[in-house]
């Protein structure tokens, strides 16, 4: 190779100014991507950061008995604490009765090991006759919960500022009071089947889905186009319709004296008197998000069989393949891309869907979803809710990155 | 679809099954949202067809549904009407204006990691509206902005974007970049360029994105339970609290104007999507 350098009309070699310019263009691209980026990470991304972060925060106790703590990494947790553990909790919660803000730390404490939300309260109660010195037999005089260690135990267990309790519960585990894991107690066992279910619905939503898109979107694509374009309409205005007016749609059919009751007693499988229930069960859920999602399978899969050329099926039945096996053999492997791209996309709304299994799931078909709303909101055990958010997001990254591998994210197609 | 005369019975068979099978599930999509149009002009306070609504008895219908939504004493539409109308058309112009430079700067050849700037920026399309409630929730009671106007236009607009990126990249795709170039050698500068060249040629793909932007608010309620307070309410806020308690003629007119308007949204978009292939060139 020579090396005698070219150089552009200003003296620079080429290959530098050539440099020069792409790194003119490369920041010119991202200065026009960065406000959007910034806004989204401020606002978006940060926050989603912040409510990771609550999920495994567990300072609160650590904060509100400071000296207590300081007190204890001196205590090896077997035997009943010395007095300067005692004078820590003495002053710190001389404090909080001061401030008023000790029904947090009930509730946490309580969580931790049930009795003592008594045993805080009865101690906040009596703290100011207490007199100087010797606090350790004093504590035990008001309560007797303070001379057994198993609740001094509890308290320093509570001592890390982080903790991965919320996940375990999350999974319907918990830390026994030595700190091994173990299952829930029977009857607080709710969440495994919850994750099930939420799983279950998106998956058969989107085996529903597949099953009633794959034969409309080929008819869709094989029909001439003024046919197809009237009969798209009835794709996309289901889709550009508001969610609540869909779901309250399917209130409307699936209520008792609804028109699909009436259609079942008049066809006589029931009784008038004694109509099923499709509704605030997981037969509602199902019925109205396959009808809600259906348009999501429908678009990719549609998209994809337009570019099947029909010449094709007619050589394979010209080479000796019967209609099945030409479907099988070549036309069904090509729609495999849209399937994908239909199938996640389903699946990944579906798993997080909150509204219409609220309005007409009731009880026993509400999902996860429904569950971090009932934190949020009703409970207000915000760390939990935050918990739970985080599972179910790694889920959904997990299958976004799965459909990003498999579809392109530039490839997704509105309308 | 007719089917050529020699063809066997079993396929003629199997033809037809496929068709009744294509016919029931556009059934099963179209037919929920004609329930709701009869009903709200149902004269009785029930959310079931009366006899005389099945005999087609003019007694049977009346307006007074439509008239209590919009006169009725104490009633929240006027307001959730208001609020959603103002939050959807600051939300819309944000989402816009932010996505379309956003997905210049994307399909510039130039871009560096391209797919993960992509991804991130899509990423609320994907999310579970309950995750993006709560992040939101969390920021906006820290900066301050829970229970206001401008929290619920901020976080429409983060919901909005993925659309207008979405379709004006695809817009975009199609671009001859050449017409830029000989805007430049004439003498113009970018800005100029990108108003009198650029945007005129990729208007279908944003008024399309702006479109979906302006839906996705409009529609959009699990944020705004987490944010809004009383004085924010919105359309959908106002039917989920009333599909909560019952079933009430009145949602059902608001249900049948919302429908209408969609209709109106299709019309538009599917217009636009037309419209934007003819000027790509891409004939099918």
């Amino acid at each position: 190779m020579s090396q005698e350098q070219i150089l552009s009309s200003d003296g620079i070699p080429l290959q530098e100014s050539l440099k020069k310019a792409e790194r003119k263009n490369k920041l010119k691209a991202l200065f026009l991507v960065a406000p959007l980026f910034l806004f989204i990470l401020i606002i978006y991304i940060f926050p989603i950061g912040d409510m990771l972060f609550r999920s495994v925060d567990d300072r609160m106790i650590t904060k509100m008995l400071p000296k207590t703590f300081i007190a204890m990494e001196k205590w090896d947790g077997k035997d009943l604490p010395e007095e300067p553990v005692y004078e820590g909790l003495y002053e710190d919660l001389s404090l909080l009765k001061k401030n008023k803000t000790f029904g947090k730390i009930i509730a946490r404490l309580n969580y931790e090991k049930s009795g003592f939300s008594s045993l805080i309260k009865k101690t906040i109660r009596k703290i100011d006759k207490l007199e100087e010195g010797n606090y350790k037999e004093q504590f035990i005089k008001i309560h007797k919960r303070w001379g057994q260690s198993e609740y001094l135990v509890a308290l320093k267990n509570t001592a890390p500022n982080w903790s991965y309790a919320k996940y375990l519960k999350g999974v319907d585990l918990k830390f026994d009071e030595s700190r091994n894991i173990i299952q829930q107690d029977e009857d607080r066992r709710i969440y495994k089947t919850l994750w099930l279910r939420t799983i279950n619905v998106a998956f058969w939503v989107t085996i529903f889905c597949f099953i009633l898109a794959y034969p409309i979107a080929h008819l869709l694509a094989t029909l001439p186009m003024k046919y197809s374009n009237l009969l798209m309409i009835c794709v996309l205005l289901p889709f550009w319709t508001s969610l609540l007016v869909r779901t309250s749609s399917w209130m409307v059919l699936l209520q008792q004296q609804g028109p699909i009751n009436d259609l079942i007693v008049w066809l006589g499988w029931a009784a008038d008197d004694n109509r099923p229930e499709l509704m605030y069960n997981v037969i509602g859920t199902f019925v109205a998000m396959t009808q809600i999602l259906l348009p999501f399978m429908v678009l990719p899969l549609y998209s994809v069989m337009k570019t099947i050329s029909p010449s094709l099926m007619r050589a394979g039945k010209s080479l000796g393949g019967t209609p099945l096996v030409s479907f099988f053999k070549i036309y069904f492997p090509l729609t495999i891309p849209g399937i994908g791209a239909g199938s996640l996309l389903v699946f990944i709304l579906a798993i997080g869907y909150y509204i219409t299994p609220a309005l007409v799931g009731g009880a026993s078909g509400s999902l996860i979803s429904n569950n971090i709303a009932y934190h949020m909101k009703s409970s207000l055990d915000w760390a939990f809710a935050s918990a739970l958010g985080t599972m179910l997001l790694v889920g959904v990254l997990a299958i976004y990155w799965v459909y990003n591998k498999l579809v392109g994210i530039d490839n997704i197609k509105l309308g | 679809m007719a089917l050529p005369n020699h063809t066997p019975l079993n396929y003629r068979i199997w033809h037809y099954t496929y068709l009744t099978f294509c016919f029931l599930v556009f059934f099963f999509l179209i037919a929920p949202l004609f329930v709701i149009l009869p009903l709200s002009f149902n004269a009785e306070q029930y959310i079931h067809f009366s006899a005389k609504m099945l005999a087609l008895d003019p007694e049977g219908f009346s307006l007074r549904w439509y008239e209590d939504m919009i006169f009725g004493t104490k009633n929240p539409w006027g307001l959730a009407t208001k609020n959603s109308l103002i939050i959807a058309f600051f939300a819309t112009i944000g989402s816009t204006i932010l996505g379309t430079v956003a997905a210049l700067g994307l399909s510039s050849r130039h871009m560096p990691y391209k797919a993960a700037f992509m991804a991130l920026l899509i990423s609320p399309m994907i999310v579970p509206l309950i995750i993006s409630g709560t992040a939101i929730f969390f920021f906006m009671a820290k900066v301050g902005l829970a229970a206001t106007h401008t929290g619920i236009v901020l976080s429409h607009i983060i919901l909005g974007t993925p659309f207008v990126v979405i379709t004006v990249t695809a817009t975009l795709s199609g671009f001859d970049h050449s017409v830029t170039r000989a805007a430049a050698s004439l003498g113009s500068n970018p800005v100029n360029t990108f108003m009198k060249i650029t945007l005129p040629l990729i208007m279908p793909g944003v008024i399309s994105g702006a479109l979906f932007a302006f839906v996705t608010s409009f529609d959009e309620v699990v944020v705004v339970l987490f944010l809004a307070g009383l004085e924010n309410t919105t359309i959908p806020i106002q039917m989920w609290v009333g599909l909560r308690e019952q079933l009430s003629p009145t949602i059902m007119a608001v249900a049948t104007c919302l429908i209408v308007m969609s209709t109106l949204i299709l019309v538009t978009a599917e217009l636009l999507r037309r419209r934007s292939e003819r000027l790509r060139g891409i004939n099918r």
